[in-house]
Parts: structure tokens; sequence; C-alpha cells
């Protein structure tokens, strides 16, 4: 099978509806196919990175908690923009710390959000096979 | 060129199914070819054969069944999203011991695998919703 670049856009808010769930399924579901896989969380998106957050008081899933998890799928590339969070009077400390084990640095604890201008994101955008948006 | 289709939107609160129904058509009319149509979120209540708009209205669910039969199309709708908004088909259903069970014949009920796979083997993908 070939390898594709594929990328995930998040838009939504983590708590608003089961999108930013049914969204991490597919991702997931996709790093079985050992593809190219990266995300990105634009617009309200960001929130889903939130730290501090405590879905489990409203009986909410806590997405947030799975994205730990993603650097275990071989997903490592996790992009956010910096307009999005700028607009939202956030900023880089306010969203939790993803890591992984980056196998092209042997295998060095590495951070996984990189923060991208909005221009970059697009150009990135143009660069891949596949774009899902949840 | 070999499309795949995503719709993910419910069809009674976006055009998307529609859209994407048209999409699919004049692709197929145009002498491209359609991998797999692939239902997921709220999409997959198209697939509910007890559905029942007023009789001047589209029914959707049908259309797609005629289009699918026409030129042999595979419908597929996600298994995770249907089953937590009550599409089953009549397998699963029994697995599971509701009573009853409302997926249109011309769907199948599949993995997330389906879509992934549709999108890597397809030269593009096309999402509405």
């Amino acid at each position: 099978m070939a390898t594709k670049k594929i990328m995930y856009v998040n838009r939504v808010t983590p708590h608003g509806g089961i999108t930013a769930k049914e969204s991490l399924d597919v991702v997931l579901i996709s790093a079985a196919f050992d593809q190219d896989v990266a995300l990105a969380f634009i617009d309200d998106g960001v929130y889903q990175l939130l730290k501090g957050q405590e879905p489990e008081k409203t009986g909410s899933r806590h997405v947030a908690k799975s994205f730990a998890a993603l650097g275990d799928y071989d997903v490592r590339k996790i992009y956010v923009e910096q307009e999005s969070l700028t607009e939202r009077g956030l900023s880089e400390a306010d969203l939790v710390d993803l890591r992984h084990e980056n196998p092209e640095d042997d295998y060095r604890d590495t951070a996984s959000i990189r923060f991208i201008s909005r221009e970059k994101l697009a150009r990135l955008f143009s660069r891949q096979d596949v774009l899902f948006t949840f | 060129m070999q499309f795949a289709i995503l719709i993910k939107s419910d069809p009674n609160q976006s055009p998307a199914v529609l859209s994407a129904l048209k999409f699919t058509r004049a692709a197929l009319e145009a002498g491209h070819s359609i991998q797999r149509i692939f239902f997921y979120q709220d999409a997959v209540t198209t697939a509910s054969d007890m559905l029942s708009p007023p009789q001047n209205e589209e029914r959707v669910g049908e259309l797609w069944s005629e289009l699918a039969a026409k030129y042999d199309l595979e419908l597929v709708v996600c298994i995770a999203a249907a089953q937590r908004r009550g599409v089953w088909s009549e397998a699963e259903a029994g697995r599971l011991g509701y009573k009853a069970h409302n997926l249109r014949k011309d769907y199948t009920i599949s993995g997330l695998g389906q879509l992934i796979e549709a999108s890597i083997e397809s030269d593009r993908l096309v999402s509405f919703g």
C-alpha cells in the first residue's frame, strides 16, 4: 500500500459534542496503516489541547488525555496555529506538553507540538495528499 | 480519476448528503470511478430505512440506494458512529440483543479502516459536511 501524507485538521471545542472524539478515533485507526500522519489544531480546535481540563466533572470525555498517547501510535507531528491561539487570548504555555521518542534522533524525548503561522500552515495543507477536517 | 467520498453531516441539518450524491453522479457520468462512499458521524442516519420525511421531500437514503444499484457502488457506514446513533444491521442488533434493526439493504456496516483504506487507494478523497 502506498504511503500518503494524511493530515487531520481539528477545528471545534473538545466538549461541545463528540466531534473531537470521533476525529481522534480516525487518527488512531490510521496509525495502523503506516502512513505519514500529522494533526493540526486551528480555530476553536486549539481548546482541545488546553491544560488543566477536568471534563470528568461534567461527565465529558478527556480527549486531551488521549492525545498524550499519540506518540505511541507514531503520530509525532502536531501543529497548532499561532493566530488561533492569540485570537483566543491563549499562549503556548496554556497547552498540554505532548511528547514522543524521536526515532530520527536516537529516540530522544521530543516535543510533538509545533507552533506554526497561518500562512505556513496553509502551505503545509497544500503539500498533503489527504486532508480530514473535523 | 478515482474518488473516495466521505460524508459527515446529518441529512436533515446540512445539504452535504445530497451534495455528495450530486457530485458522485456527475463524476460517474463524466467517466470517473468511485472507490467507496463512507458515511461517518451524523451522516450515518442516512442509512436508516426508518426515516420517513414528508412525501414532497427528498428521501436521500433511497436516492443513494438507487445510484449504488445503478453503478454498483459500495455504501459503507461506520459501525461505531452508527451504533451510537441507533443505526443497526440485523446481524449487529441480534448480536447485542436489540429487537429492531434498520440498516437499508444496500448499505454495509464496517469499520473506520475502510475510510483510511479508501483515502489511501483512491486518487482523491472528497469530503462533504
